[in-house]
C-alpha cells in the first residue's frame, strides 16, 4: 500500500535514534509499517530501506524471516491458536479444528467478513494455561470451544474494545525525553563511560588494578 | 475453597506456594507492575545499594552468589560477566524472547514486575561499566511490551534510568526492543543478529562468543530476564543470604512452569535442588497429582529441547547438576507432563514439527534434517510408514547430532551417561533439539510407532 | 618423509594432519592449511575471497585441541599450535556423508540438463564423499523453474543449496546487496526485492562461484557442456585493469569467460562487461572481408587490393596523414604499427582519442601497483572518473581496501562517485577549478573557498594527502579524465600541484581503453616513440589532427580500431574533420559510427582470435591468447601492418609473432627481460619498468574560466553500460544502457521548478537538445552532470573543446 505517513515517519526517526546503528531499528519499524497498514506493504519496505540506509532486498530478507510480519492483508483480528505440546495435550488441536469449522477458514485465510485470520502457532508462553489463544497477541487462557465462540461473538458485537486492530502491539511506546537520555552513540564513537572510569579501584602497590 | 496456596488471579497461572520469594514477591499485588507499587515494596533499593558500591564490588557479589543463568544453559552469570575483555563500547542485551516449548516465566516477570527487571538491568550495566542496554522482548508479547514501555517511561522520569541516575553521575540507557516471531532468536547470537536488524540466524561460536564479539562485534553480555530479576534482591540481601536458599551448586530459586497432564498446572517459584519431580507433580502445594489419577507416561524436564524423563527419574532433585547426569537438562524450567493417554507419536511429531518450522535455515543439517524428520513422522502417523523408517529417523538424527544419544533409564541397553548437550554437526543446538524427542520416543516407545506402520505385504509368485 | 632428520627450526604454527607433523601459516584457516598440504576438504560455502560463514557444514573434520576430538568446520577454524586434525576418521566421514545426503534430498536430479553438470562441486562431492543412494522418498521442494533475476542472470531455486556465496559476494565484495536470503528455514530462498532486479555490474561473478547450477548466465545457458569446452588463459581487454581470465570455447566459438584469481590484479572477479562482452566477437555484425566505399555502400574487395590502397593513402605525404587509435591492439601489433608509421615518417599518431589525459602523465609519473596502492594504512587520492563505471574490477579492489583494510580514500572529483560512501573526504571542485583547488592546497591557502570547495575542506584534504610526507604513508593518486567537458589541461595542473603537496606520491593512471598503456608505451602517441623516448619532432595529437583536417591539412585519416565520431568529446569538430579529409581508412572489427564513414575498411581479428600481450594500467604485461579462428578473412593487426610495410617497400622483417617479440625485446629496454614463453604461465604477469620516471613537462597553467552565473557547468562522464562497440554488439548487453538524463543538484533542481524526469531544453552556444532532468544529491550546486554515449542524447553535440569548460543553459 503505502510509505510511512508523516507522523509515522517522525516516529520512525525517533526509534532509529535510540540505536547505535540505524539498521537495528528495522524490526520495530516493520512493526510500525504493519501498524499503519495492517500488513507490511512493499512501498513501506522501500521507505524503510531509505530510512535506515540499506537496500530493499535487505529489508525484505529481515521481514520475511519473522512470522509476525504479513506481506498481504490479513483479518482485522489474528487468532493465534497454540498447538504445541502443552496445548496439544490439553485440547489445542481440537480448539484449532473448532475454530476452522466455526469460521469456515483454514490457517492463513481471512474470514468472509474480513474480521478473522487464524494461525496454527507455536508455543506462546502460556503453557500452564493451555489450551490458549492470542487475539492480536493478547491472551485468552484455558479456552474451551464455548469460550472460543464467546470471544468471537463478543468481537463481532464490538464488545472487545481492549483489542487493538491487527498491526498494533503494545499500546504504550517508550519515549525518552531528550534531557533524560544518557546518550546513544555509534559503536565507532562510544567509549568507556566516565562514571565507570572514575569508579575503578586505585591500583595497589603491585601496580595491578 | 480456601488454601494456603492458590492461583493469583491477575498473574495467570502463577501459584503462590508460600515458599521463599526472590523474584515473585510483588506478584500477589494486583498493581505489581506500577512504579507506585514497586516503590512501596522496596523497588530500586537494590540499585541504590549497588550504586553506593564500586562496579567491581557489585560484580563480585553476583559472582559470589553463584547465580546460574535462568535461560537454559545454566552458566553462572558472574563468571560470564568476567569473560568480557576490557574493551568499550560494550553492551548488555536482555533476552526476553521466551519461546521454548513449555516455558512460561519470563513473560510473567515482564508483565507483572517490569520495574524489578529494569532495576536488574541497571544494576548489571553498572557492574559491567556500560551505558547501553537493550531489552529484547518477544514480539508476540504485546502486554509485556507495553508494561515495560510504561515502566521505562516512569523510571526515566523518576531518575532510575537515563541521565544522572539517582542524582549521581551514573548515566545508563535501557532501550526496549521487540521481536517479530522467531524461536531461534532466543539463541544469544541470533538475538544479537536480530537486534542488528538482520535475520535471526545464529553465529558460529567460536569465534563469535558474544562476551568478546557480540552486538556490532563489540563485547556483549546476553542475560535472561529471570537472571536479571534476581539482582535487586541479591543487592539488598547479599550473596550469603541468597545461598541459604536452594542447594550448594544451585543457590536460590527457579521459576518452573509445569504444564500438561497434572491437576494443577502452574508457575511456581521453587528452591533449587530441594524438591524432586515427584514432589512437584504430586505435592499438595504444587501440582496435586496426575490428571484424572492417571499413570505418568513420560515428562519433559526442561523445555522441548530436553530429552525426556520417565517414572524412573521422578526422584531426581530439580537442579541442573542432578538432571544433567541423568541425560537431560533443566533448561528453561519448562516441565511438560504426559500421562498414559498420551499419543506418543503425535507428541513426538508435534515437537519435531516445532523445530522444523523454527529452523532458521542457515546450516544444512538443521534446515534439511528437521524438515525430513517431520515428513517421515507425519507419514508414519498417516499410516504410510515403512518398517525402515524408525531406523531412518534415528539415522537422520545421527547426521544432525552424532554419537550415542542418552535415553534416560532405557532398559535393556548399556548406555554411557553421555552428558547433554550432545555433539552436533550444526551451528547451534536447534537442530539437535529435534533429535531429543525422536530418540526419546522412538527408543522408549518403539512399539507405538510400529503399531502405525502397515505390515509389509509379501507378494508371492510375481513371475 | 625423509625430512625427519632436518634440524631446521619449524616456522609457523605446528599442527598434526592425519598424524603427520606439519606447519601452518600464522592465522591460516585449517581448510587452507590442509589444502596446502595436499589434503582436500570438501566445501560449498567456503570461498577463499569471501568471509567464511561455516554454514554448509560440508568441511567438518575431527579436531582435537586438547579437549577431545570434536567435529569442527575447518573453514572457520584458524590452526592453533599442536592442533590434531583427522580428516579420515569414521566420525568425519559419517558427518560428511550425512551432510551430503541432506544436501541432496531436495536437490533436483536434473544433472543431465543442468548447465553445471560435469563441473559441479555438488556432483563431484557427492561422488567422492556421498552416501551413494538416497533414503528420501518424500516430495522435493518445488519452486518456479529458473526465474530471470536480471537481464544477465537466472536463478533456479530448486537447485540452490543456500551456501550464501552469491549473497555474500554481492554484499561484501560488490557492495550491491540486491539479492538476499528471503523467508526462513526449509523455505529459505535467494531472491531480489520485487521489481528490483539484480542489476549489479558484477552479477556474473555469482554465477561463477555458485557451487551448483542455481545461477546461470543468460549468454551461456545451454550453449555447451563442460566436457566440450576447451580453455586458455588470457586477459580482459575492455578496460585497462587487465583482469585475468580463462577463455572457453566450444566448436570454435567463444562461449564463456571466467575470472582467474590473480593476486595482483582482479582476485578472480570480473565486471559483467569483462565477462560477457565476448558475445560481440560472435556477432554477425563482425567485419569479415575488406571493404571499399562504393557510393553510399561498400563493396567487398580482395586483401591485396585493400593493402595496396591503404599503402597509397599513407604515402600521400607524412604530414598529411593522421592516425588515431591503437588501444584495441596487442602490444606486439602496436609495436609493428609503430615501426611502420615511424618508417613512413608519420608522426601525427595518437592512441588517446581526446578523452584521456596527456601521454606524458601516463608515461612519466612515478608508477605504483594496485597492491601497493591498497596496502593497509595507505592513502588513495581519487582524481579520476567513477572507477565503478570505468574500471569496475579496480573498483572492487579499492572498495575492499576502504572497507576491509582501513585505506583512506580522498576524492577530488566533479561529482560523487561509487566510492564516496567509503571515502574519508570528498570534495567536488566546480568544472574548471581542479587546478586552482589543488594549487590552493599546495600553497596552504585555506582562507577562502575555491571552486565551490570550502577552505576548511581544502585544509582537511590537504592535510590527509600530505600525511605521506609526515608519517611516510603510502600515497597513490589515481589520475584520469573525470570530465569530458573540461579541458584535460586542468588534470596536468592538478597533478603538478599535488606533487608539491605530496612529493613522494605515486600514480595509477585511470585509463579507460584496454591496452592504451601498451599503445603509449609502443609510441602510438605524437610526443613519444617506442619505449617512451621523446620524439625529436612531435606530431599532432587527436584534437590537433582533427583541426588540421578541418583546415584541409590532412588528406588521410587512418583509424586503428578507433571510433572518434563516437568517442571524441566534441562532435562537431570530429564530423567536420571527417567531411574534409580525402580518405579514411579503418582497421576494425565492426562497422562503427566512424568506420562506417571510411573509404576503406580492413577487417581485423579481435579479442580471443589473436595471440599477443597486454599492458595494464600498472605496466603489468599479461597474455592475450587466441582461442578461436578469426572471423572470415579478418587478419591479425600486426600482419596487416607488416603487409602495408611490404607494399610500401619497407621490410620490417616480421613473419612470425616470435620475430616481433624478439625485436621488441631487443629495442625497448623495459621489455628486454620479458620471458615471452612464460607469459601465459606466470600468475600475475611481469611488471615492466616501475622505476622509470622523468620530469613531466607540465607547460603553463590553464586559466580558470569565468563562471557563468546563469548557466550550469557541465560534467560529462561515462557509464559502464553505454553504446560502446562491444556492448552494442553483444546480444545480451545491448539492452542495458539507460536513457541519458541530466542531473542537477537539489537546489538547482528546485530553481528550475520542474517535475522529476521532466524534459527540459539544454543549450550551449547555438546547439540545443532536449533531455529529462532529475535531482541528484551527489552533485554540487552549479554543476550539471550527464553521461556520455547513452541513448537519447548525444552530449558531444554540445561540447566545444575550444572552451576549457562547457556551460549549458537549461530551460523548460
Amino acid at each position: 500500500m503505502s510509505r510511512l505517513n508523516t507522523a509515522n515517519e517522525t516516529l520512525a526517526k525517533e526509534i532509529i535514534a535510540r540505536y547505535p546503528r540505524p539498521k537495528s531499528a528495522l524490526i520495530p519499524l516493520l512493526h510500525l509499517a504493519q501498524e499503519q497498514d495492517g500488513y507490511v506493504a512493499d512501498d513501506a519496505m522501500l521507505h524503510l530501506a531509505e530510512l535506515v540506509g540499506v537496500e530493499p532486498a535487505e529489508v525484505l530478507g529481515t521481514c520475511t524471516f519473522y512470522e509476525m510480519f504479513k506481506r498481504e492483508p490479513v483479518g482485522k483480528y489474528i487468532l493465534n491458536i497454540c498447538t504445541n505440546l502443552s496445548c496439544q495435550l490439553t485440547g489445542g488441536e481440537e480448539l484449532l479444528h473448532h475454530a476452522e469449522k466455526t469460521l469456515g477458514i483454514r490457517p492463513g485465510d481471512i474470514s468472509d467478513d474480513g474480521l478473522f485470520t487464524i494461525e496454527d502457532v507455536e508455543c506462546i508462553a502460556a503453557c500452564t494455561e493451555a489450551p490458549c489463544m492470542q487475539v492480536n497477541y493478547r491472551y485468552e487462557y484455558r479456552l474451551s470451544t464455548d469460550d472460543f465462540d464467546q470471544v468471537i461473538s463478543d468481537i463481532r458485537a464490538g464488545k472487545r474494545k481492549d483489542l487493538p486492530e491487527h498491526g498494533t502491539l503494545g499500546l504504550v511506546r517508550q519515549h525518552i525525553p531528550a534531557d533524560r537520555l544518557a546518550g546513544i552513540e555509534s559503536p565507532e564513537e562510544a567509549g568507556t563511560p566516565d562514571w565507570f572510569a572514575s569508579r575503578q579501584p586505585a591500583p595497589d602497590e603491585s601496580g595491578k588494578a | 475453597m480456601v488454601s494456603t496456596n492458590e492461583y493469583v488471579p491477575h498473574a495467570a497461572g502463577y501459584v503462590d506456594n508460600k515458599g521463599p520469594k526472590i523474584v515473585t514477591s510483588r506478584f500477589p499485588h494486583e498493581d505489581s507492575h506500577t512504579l507506585v507499587r514497586a516503590l512501596a515494596t522496596g523497588g530500586y533499593d537494590g540499585l541504590k545499594d549497588a550504586i553506593r558500591r564500586t562496579p567491581a564490588d557489585v560484580a563480585g557479589e553476583v559472582k559470589n552468589a553463584v547465580l546460574l543463568g535462568r535461560g537454559g544453559a545454566g552458566f553462572p552469570a558472574g563468571i560470564k560477566w568476567g569473560f568480557m575483555p576490557p574493551v568499550w563500547p560494550r553492551y548488555l542485551v536482555v533476552n526476553g524472547d521466551e519461546s521454548e516449548p513449555g516455558t512460561y516465566k519470563d513473560r510473567l516477570l515482564m508483565e507483572r514486575d517490569p520495574h524489578q527487571l529494569i532495576e536488574g538491568c541497571v544494576i548489571a550495566c553498572y557492574a559491567l561499566g556500560l551505558n547501553q542496554c537493550f531489552l529484547y522482548v518477544r514480539g508476540e508479547m504485546a502486554v509485556a511490551q507495553e508494561r515495560i514501555a510504561q515502566a521505562l517511561n516512569d523510571a526515566y522520569a523518576a531518575g532510575y534510568v537515563g541521565k544522572n541516575i539517582l542524582g549521581t553521575d551514573v548515566s545508563i540507557d535501557v532501550v526496549l526492543h521487540w521481536g517479530a516471531g522467531a524461536y531461534i532468536v532466543g539463541e544469544e547470537t541470533a538475538l544479537i543478529e536480530s537486534l542488528e536488524g538482520n535475520r535471526g540466524m545464529p553465529r558460529l561460536k567460536p569465534p563469535f562468543f558474544p562476551a568478546a564479539k557480540g552486538l556490532y562485534m563489540k563485547p556483549t553480555i546476553v542475560n535472561n530476564v529471570e537472571t536479571l530479576a534476581n539482582l535487586p534482591w541479591l543487592m539488598v540481601n547479599g550473596a550469603d543470604k541468597f545461598k541459604t536458599y536452594g542447594s550448594e551448586k544451585s543457590p536460590g530459586t527457579r521459576m518452573l512452569a509445569i504444564s500438561g497432564h497434572v491437576n494443577r498446572p502452574g508457575v511456581y517459584e521453587v528452591e533449587q535442588g530441594v524438591v524432586t519431580f515427584r514432589d512437584l507433580f504430586y505435592g499438595e502445594q504444587y501440582c496435586q497429582g496426575i490428571k484424572d489419577g492417571n499413570e505418568l507416561k513420560a515428562f519433559v524436564p526442561g523445555g522441548g529441547s530436553a530429552p525426556w524423563f520417565f517414572e524412573d527419574q521422578l526422584d531426581v532433585p530439580i537442579e541442573a547438576s542432578e538432571v544433567g547426569p541423568q541425560g537431560s537438562m533443566l533448561g528453561s524450567g519448562a516441565i511438560m507432563v504426559m500421562d498414559e493417554t498420551t499419543d506418543i507419536v503425535k507428541a513426538c511429531l508435534r515437537l519435531v514439527r516445532f523445530y522444523a518450522r523454527e529452523s532458521c535455515g542457515k546450516c544444512t543439517p538443521c534446515r534439511e534434517g528437521t524438515a525430513w524428520e517431520e515428513k517421515v513422522l507425519q507419514r508414519i502417523l498417516d499410516g504410510h510408514g515403512r518398517p525402515e523408517d524408525l531406523d531412518l529417523l534415528l539415522e537422520i538424527g545421527q547426521s544432525i547430532s552424532p554419537g550415542v544419544y542418552p535415553v534416560a533409564g532405557f532398559k535393556g541397553e548399556d548406555l554411557d551417561p553421555v552428558p547433554f548437550p550432545p555433539k552436533q554437526t550444526t551451528i547451534c543446538p536447534l537442530g539437535p533439539s529435534s533429535v531429543a524427542p525422536i530418540t526419546s520416543a522412538v527408543r522408549r516407545f518403539r512399539s507405538e510407532f510400529e503399531a502405525l506402520i502397515p505390515e509389509t505385504v509379501v507378494l508371492e509368485n510375481l513371475s | 618423509m625423509s625430512t625427519t632428520e632436518s634440524t631446521e627450526a619449524v616456522t609457523g604454527v605446528p599442527f598434526f594432519l592425519n598424524g603427520q607433523a606439519l606447519s601452518a601459516n600464522d592465522g591460516e584457516l585449517l581448510i587452507d592449511a590442509c589444502e596446502r598440504n595436499g589434503v582436500h576438504i570438501p566445501r560449498f560455502c567456503y570461498h577463499e575471497r569471501l568471509t567464511p560463514v561455516g554454514m554448509c557444514r560440508m568441511c567438518l573434520v575431527e579436531v582435537d585441541t586438547g579437549r577431545g576430538a570434536a567435529l569442527q568446520p575447518s573453514c572457520m577454524l584458524p590452526v592453533t599450535p599442536e592442533m590434531k586434525v583427522n580428516t579420515e576418521t569414521e566420525a568425519t566421514k559419517r558427518a560428511q556423508s550425512g551432510i551430503l545426503e541432506l544436501f541432496l534430498i531436495n536437490h533436483p536430479l536434473d544433472c543431465p540438463v543442468c548447465d553445471k553438470g560435469g563441473e559441479c562441486p555438488l556432483q563431484d562431492n557427492a561422488y567422492a564423499f556421498g552416501p551413494g543412494e538416497t533414503r528420501f522418498v518424500e516430495e522435493k521442494r518445488h519452486y518456479e523453474k529458473p526465474i530471470p533475476i536480471s537481464d544477465l542472470v537466472n536463478l533456479d531455486r530448486e537447485r540452490c543449496i543456500l551456501c550464501d556465496r552469491c549473497t555474500r559476494f554481492s554484499k561484501e565484495v560488490a557492495g550491491d546487496p540486491l539479492i538476499h536470503f528471503i523467508d526462513r528455514g526449509n523455505e529459505t530462498q535467494v531472491n531480489t526485492f520485487p521489481d528490483h532486479p539484480f542489476s549489479s555490474y558484477f552479477s556474473g561473478n555469482t554465477v561463477q562461484i555458485c557451487p551448483v547450477g542455481a545461477l546461470t548466465a543468460t549468454p551461456y545457458r545451454f550453449k555447451a557442456r563442460p566436457w566440450d569446452l576447451t580453455a586458455t588463459e588470457s586477459t580482459a581487454t575492455v578496460d585497462s585493469t587487465g583482469a585475468r581470465i580463462a577463455l572457453q570455447s566450444s566448436r570454435d566459438e567463444m562461449v564463456r569467460v571466467l575470472g582467474v584469481d590473480s593476486e595482483a590484479v582482479n582476485w578472480g572477479w570480473l565486471s559483467d562487461k569483462e565477462r560477457f562482452s565476448y558475445e560481440a566477437a560472435n556477432s554477425d555484425a563482425r567485419l569479415t572481408e575488406p571493404l571499399a566505399k562504393a557510393g553510399s555502400s561498400f563493396d567487398s574487395i580482395r586483401w591485396n587490393n585493400a593493402i595496396g590502397q591503404t599503402a597509397k593513402a599513407l604515402s600521400i605525404g607524412s604530414d598529411r596523414v593522421g592516425v588515431l587509435g591503437g588501444a584495441r591492439l596487442s602490444v606486439e601489433a602496436q609495436y609493428v604499427w609503430s615501426k611502420l608509421l615511424q618508417g613512413s615518417g608519420i608522426s601525427n599518431v595518437d592512441a588517446n582519442i581526446g578523452d584521456g589525459i596527456a601521454a606524458d602523465l601516463v608515461l612519466g609519473l612515478p608508477k605504483t601497483t594496485i597492491a601497493e596502492a591498497v596496502a593497509p594504512g595507505s592513502i588513495i587520492v581519487l582524481m579520476a572518473p567513477d572507477p565503478k563505471e570505468e574500471l569496475p574490477t579496480l573498483f572492487l579492489r579499492l572498495r575492499h581496501a576502504a572497507v576491509e583494510s582501513g585505506v583512506t580514500i580522498v576524492e577530488i572529483t566533479p561529482t560523487a562517485t561509487s566510492l564516496t560512501t567509503h571515502a574519508s573526504l570528498s570534495i567536488h571542485p566546480a568544472p574548471g577549478s581542479l587546478g586552482a583547488v589543488t594549487e590552493a592546497m599546495a600553497n596552504q591557502l585555506f582562507g577562502t573557498s575555491v571552486g565551490g570547495v570550502d577552505g576548511s575542506d581544502l585544509e582537511a584534504v590537504a592535510a590527509t594527502i600530505a600525511k605521506g610526507s609526515t608519517d611516510g604513508s603510502n600515497v597513490t593518486v589515481i589520475v584520469g579524465r573525470s570530465n569530458l567537458a573540461e579541458s584535460a589541461d586542468f588534470v596536468s595542473d592538478a597533478v603538478q600541484s599535488l606533487l608539491r603537496l605530496a612529493p613522494e606520491a605515486k600514480f595509477l593512471p585511470a585509463l579507460r581503453r584496454g591496452n592504451l598503456m601498451g599503445a603509449l608505451e609502443m609510441g602510438l602517441t605524437p610526443e613519444f616513440g617506442p619505449g617512451g623516448n621523446p620524439s625529436d619532432e612531435p606530431g599532432l595529437d587527436t584534437e590537433a589532427i582533427l583541426r588540421a583536417a578541418v583546415n584541409g591539412k590532412i588528406d588521410t585519416l587512418l583509424l586503428l580500431g578507433a571510433d572518434p565520431i563516437a568517442d571524441f568529446p566534441d562532435r562537431n569538430l570530429v564530423t567536420s574533420a571527417f567531411n574534409e579529409v580525402n580518405t579514411v581508412v579503418a582497421v576494425d572489427t565492426f562497422l562503427t559510427d566512424s568506420s562506417a564513414r571510411a573509404d576503406l575498411v580492413l577487417p581485423a581479428a579481435g579479442f580471443g582470435e589473436v595471440d599477443g600481450s597486454f599492458l595494464n594500467l600498472e605496466g603489468r604485461l599479461s597474455p592475450l591468447q587466441a582461442k578461436v579462428t578469426a572471423k572470415g578473412q579478418a587478419r591479425d593487426d600486426w600482419m596487416i601492418a607488416a603487409e602495408i610495410a611490404e607494399s610500401l617497400g619497407m621490410d620490417l622483417g616480421f613473419t612470425t609473432l616470435d620475430e616481433v617479440r624478439s625485436d621488441l625485446s631487443a629495442s625497448i629496454p623495459s621489455f628486454g627481460a620479458v620471458d615471452w614463453d612464460a607469459l601465459g604461465r606466470s600468475d600475475d604477469g611481469p611488471l615492466l619498468d616501475q622505476g622509470r620516471t622523468w620530469s613531466v613537462d607540465f607547460g603553463s597553467r590553464t586559466e580558470v574560466p569565468a563562471v557563468d552565473g546563469y548557466g550550469l557547468a557541465l560534467a560529462v562522464d561515462r557509464k559502464l553500460w553505454d553504446q560502446g562497440t562491444m556492448i552494442h554488439n553483444s546480444a545480451t548487453l545491448a539492452e542495458l544502457p539507460e536513457q541519458a538524463q541530466l542531473s542537477v543538484s537539489a537546489i538547482d533542481f528546485e530553481k528550475l521548478g520542474v517535475r522529476d524526469g521532466e524534459v527540459v531544453t539544454i543549450e550551449s552556444g547555438s546547439i540545443r537538445a532536449d533531455v529529462g532532468v532529475v535531482a541528484d544529491t551527489g552533485l554540487p550546486r552549479g554543476t550539471a552532470r550527464i553521461h556520455f554515449r547513452l541513448p537519447g542524447l548525444d552530449i558531444g553535440e554540445l561540447i566545444d573543446c575550444e572552451q576549457s569548460v562547457t556551460t549549458i543553459r537549461v530551460a523548460r
